[in-house]
């Protein structure tokens, strides 16, 4: 990552006459596109040559923080290594020019893959089977609910609309939840942040589609009445769903359908190490318990008898969620994963990433404020710094980080802290570099007390300060169009 | 044995742990009841070295076929320029989180801030997101909102000619979200407008949504249909292959209020479906209600002209369940693959690889036709880089001798027939793009002449 901001855009750098591409000549002549359906208004496309454009994107990557810069503290994120092999597999000469609609037979390889990593990912969850489709972790969750309302609506139970979620549930939850017509019970957290089971318990009735956790939940504490909840949810008729996000500490330890889930997802982009891509492509998949696997979305992929594999669609599926096989490059990467890391490495990956927890926690809690005592799982929060006499808040420690060559951490989630700091090591960061992470944290907790202005201003050594987002809202500039 | 991706010594695994206050790496996990504890290896393959990894790959690439692609349906193998991998490979971009920092995210907002303005001035829109999970998906969410904009009306009018695989997309999200679809019929081929006006005159529809090019590649004559959508108070939602905006008549141009499709035809790689690009462009009048990030122009404390996600309000993180989508992503390194192809292209080169896919197809269709073994399946109509036609052979005998020779034929045309899809109908749907020559659509040619 360079300082220096860059700042330009395409559009500044376009010259009319230059071109950047190269293509055959045309050889049909003959035929040209009627002036009846052509599009009438010219474009802002830039024109440029290829040296420039490589250069604009490059300058603009320096102005980029990614894993391969440095640590990301991120709570809830998983913000692990991207092996590099992962990136060769992905645009693989024999896969990347695969057409989705291509005979199974002229595909053989691409569905192995898919087959195989479903496999996989069923013998990690403790599920039946698995669909590889959904694209993201919000869209394995709007999938998974739509997997608990197939279920009712094919028992003929149409009364189920409701949908239990814990108040300390990721925000997609909810969101979820909604998108797929289901009414939100919020149940609440007792004090150390686990599910309250008293509260639960009249909560639960025949309108009860089922019930959305994730364990760890997001204070990073394991919900240990885990099997009485399922249990309760179970009698009263309800499908339980296992929200992946906090999936990486189970690894080698526990698996969701153990617990009594019954459906989850597991974000790609997390837990197997495919990269975030600034915002995507991530990938979602879910899992099912034995029971549920006809309901998973269209189209399916199985194996025939005779070793080959098909594409299905089956009648009793919940529907399409996805044009074809979902981030099928996701997958790519996300198997060479599992190949790498295999049954012996998968088998120390959570406890690695819970001892980085644990060992950060515990090396900063005369610092910052710890509401939650004991072991955390992969991940724990902060309520901002024990000292709050100089006003410093957990948005100023982010900000300062930035200055020091580290991501912030997730802040102000969960929202059961007003000052929440969550943070999350994962497995692939080394003792080094959360040293130099803890030291950080310790001096800008000195630096809160003795000037406390610098360190509200900051960051003062990025490429740019703090923006005022309140402004891009008043005065919305959405496009190149508003600067002209 | 150490693993190259965990970087602990066994000798910090001990400090780390007496820090930590417990023993063991398994007194890390004393509060999980026992029962709940696996206990056992996983039931998976061993770990693989590179080397071994590399291998299983070539065997597994040995069992597909790499062939000549005249296949479309929503999916087009067009150019990919060289440029595109080898910048999408920087790790700044690629290992990158979503740019909530702004301070050092400055090169991800950039390029969502050009992508938005690109595909609005494509779509010939105002606005536009900063993408989503693909074509079907984001016509999936302007259903929803075309719903949550209008008041009480509970129906989406789909066309028929709009790509199945969108439509069963569509369909799904619309029965657990408590939406009805109607399909509207087809006449020759496209959008039947007078079957569309009918059920419009019932004042019961939020909205409108329509393929152009439609899934059998005919461009439709849209005249008209905005006014029919507007006067029934229902927003029009126009579908487009991306690639398509910078030769056709443009959404905007049309009157759409929402413009959305995939955005793969703008150099995305096959891949075998994914991943690509879903795009999403609104009139500005809909801001509020439009799903997905969104990226904002502002200034630093210095002044300085920078970019920011913008809007959160309507994002789920904020409003939970009152979210306008559960979406809480984009397609990150995808919408840099699609701004870097536009870059690169420009104006000029969209416009020929444009003439270049209508011309071959076109080429195509007159060859098919001269045949004597094809009739047109759409009489009159006008189509773009697709197109249906009619036979007298078998059309699974044809794609089998067409796979033999390498050649990955037409598609077999879903239909719907009594309310049910059907691809048994004799007719086959070929595509075309600026990467098929003469020769290789001669030798397509010659080999159905052997048929």
């Amino acid at each position: 990552m360079n300082n220096t901001f860059y700042g330009t855009l395409i559009f500044e750098l376009s010259k009319k006459g230059r071109k950047g591409y190269s293509l055959p000549a045309n050889e049909f002549k003959q035929y040209s596109i009627p002036a009846e359906i052509s599009r009438q208004s010219p474009t802002l496309l830039p024109e440029a040559d290829e040296q420039t454009v490589v250069r604009h994107y490059t300058n603009m990557s320096n102005n980029n923080f990614g894993v391969d810069t440095g640590f990301y503290p991120l709570g809830s994120c998983t913000m692990k290594y991207n092996p590099k092999i992962n990136e060769e597999n992905a645009s693989h000469p024999a896969f990347q020019g695969l057409h989705p609609l291509a005979p199974a037979c002229a595909v053989q390889g691409a569905l192995e893959v898919y087959y195989n990593t479903q496999k996989i990912l069923s013998e990690l969850g403790g599920m039946s089977e698995f669909t590889l489709n959904p694209f993201a972790g919000a869209h394995g969750e709007l999938t998974g609910l739509m997997v608990i309302r197939n279920y009712h609506m094919k028992r003929g139970d149409l009364k189920r609309t409701k949908i239990i979620i814990p108040d300390s549930a990721h925000g997609t939850n909810p969101a979820s939840a909604a998108v797929c017509g289901l009414e939100v019970v919020e149940v609440k957290s007792t004090a150390d942040g686990t599910v309250d089971v008293e509260d639960l318990k009249p909560l639960l009735n025949d309108e009860v589609a089922g019930m959305m956790m994730t364990n760890p939940n997001t204070l990073g504490i394991f919900e240990t009445k885990i099997p009485e909840i399922a249990k309760l949810v179970h009698d009263c008729g309800g499908l339980m769903y296992y929200d992946g996000a906090n999936l990486n500490p189970l690894l080698g330890v526990c698996r969701p359908g153990d617990m009594g889930f019954d459906v989850m997802h597991i974000n790609l982009h997390k837990t197997f190490s495919t990269p975030h891509g600034g915002g995507g492509p991530g990938a979602g998949p879910i899992g099912v318990r034995a029971g549920l696997e006809a309901y998973l979305p269209n189209p399916q992929v199985k194996k025939a008898d005779d070793g080959t594999f098909y594409v299905h669609y089956d009648k009793d599926s919940l529907g399409s969620i996805s044009g074809f096989f979902g981030n099928y490059a996701v997958v790519l990467r996300a198997y060479t994963f599992l190949l790498s890391a295999g049954k012996e490495q998968f088998a120390k990956m959570g406890s690695l990433a819970v001892l980085n927890a644990n060992y950060i926690k515990e090396s900063l809690k005369d610092c910052y404020e710890l509401p939650i005592q004991g072991l955390c799982k992969h991940e724990f929060v902060f309520n901002g710094l024990i000292d709050k006499s100089q006003h410093v808040t957990t948005l100023d420690v982010a900000k300062r980080l930035l200055d020091y060559g580290f991501h912030a951490p997730t802040i102000y989630f969960p929202l059961l802290f007003h000052e929440a700091l969550m943070i999350e090591p994962t497995e692939t960061e080394s003792k080094d570099t959360i040293d130099a992470f803890i030291e950080v944290m310790r001096k800008i907790a000195k630096e809160a007390a003795e000037d406390p202005e610098m360190v509200k201003s900051a960051p003062h050594c990025t490429p740019i300060t703090r923006c005022d987002d309140v402004k891009a809202v008043k005065e919305p500039k959405l496009t190149y169009k508003a600067y002209l | 044995m150490a693993y190259k991706y965990f970087p602990q010594t066994e000798e910090d695994i001990q400090q780390m742990l007496k820090v930590a206050g417990v023993q063991t790496l398994a007194d890390l996990y004393a509060e999980v009841p026992e029962e709940l504890k696996l206990n056992r290896d996983y039931d998976i393959p061993s770990e693989m070295s590179e080397v071994e990894i590399r291998k299983h790959f070539q065997a597994l690439g040995e069992k597909n076929r790499q062939l000549v692609c005249f296949a479309g349906g929503g999916v087009y193998d067009h150019y990919t320029p060289s440029v595109i991998n080898y910048i999408t490979q920087r790790s700044e971009f690629l290992t990158s989180y979503t740019p909530y920092q702004a301070e050092i995210s400055q090169g991800t907002l950039q390029y969502i801030f050009e992508y938005q303005t690109l595909m609005a001035d494509l779509t010939g829109m105002d606005i536009s997101n900063a993408s989503m999970y693909d074509g079907a998906t984001a016509t999936a969410e302007a259903m929803m909102m075309a719903v949550a904009s209008a008041k009480k009306k509970n129906k989406v009018l789909v066309s028929a000619a709009l790509n199945p695989a969108v439509i069963r997309v569509v369909e799904t999200y619309a029965k657990y979200h408590g939406v009805d679809i109607q399909l509207i019929p087809t006449l020759n081929g496209a959008t039947d407008k007078a079957a569309l006006q009918a059920e419009l005159q019932k004042g019961e529809s939020a909205g409108v949504i329509i393929g152009q090019p439609n899934y059998y590649g005919i461009v439709e004559d849209l005249s008209g249909v905005a006014d029919m959508c507007h006067e029934q108070k229902a927003l029009l939602v126009i579908n487009a292959p991306a690639s398509t905006l910078a030769a056709l008549k443009t959404p905007g141009e049309w009157g759409a209020d929402i413009a959305v499709g995939d955005a793969q035809s703008l150099g995305l790689p096959l891949s075998f479906g994914g991943p690509y690009l879903g795009y999403f462009c609104a009139k500005e009048a809909l801001i509020r209600k439009m799903p997905g990030r969104i990226v904002g122009g502002t200034t630093d404390h210095n002044g300085k002209r920078t970019f920011v996600l913008t809007m959160q309000a309507r994002e789920q993180h904020i409003r939970r369940q009152k979210a306008t989508s559960n979406i809480c992503s984009n397609q990150g390194i995808m919408t840099l693959m699609v701004t870097i192809y536009m870059s690169l292209m420009g104006p000029q080169g969209l416009k020929e690889v444009n003439e270049q896919s209508y011309a071959g197809a076109h080429y195509l269709y007159d060859e098919l036709l001269k045949t004597g073994k094809f009739t047109p399946a759409f009489e009159g109509q006008t189509f773009f880089n697709e197109f249906v036609v009619k036979t007298t052979l078998d059309v699974d005998k044809l794609q089998e001798k067409l796979l033999q020779n390498g050649i990955l034929g037409g598609l077999k045309p879903e239909v719907m027939v009594n309310g049910q899809w059907s691809t048994a109908n004799g007719q086959i749907m070929f595509a075309v793009t600026e990467q098929r020559s003469k020769a290789e659509i001669d030798k397509l040619v010659e080999l159905i002449k052997e048929a």
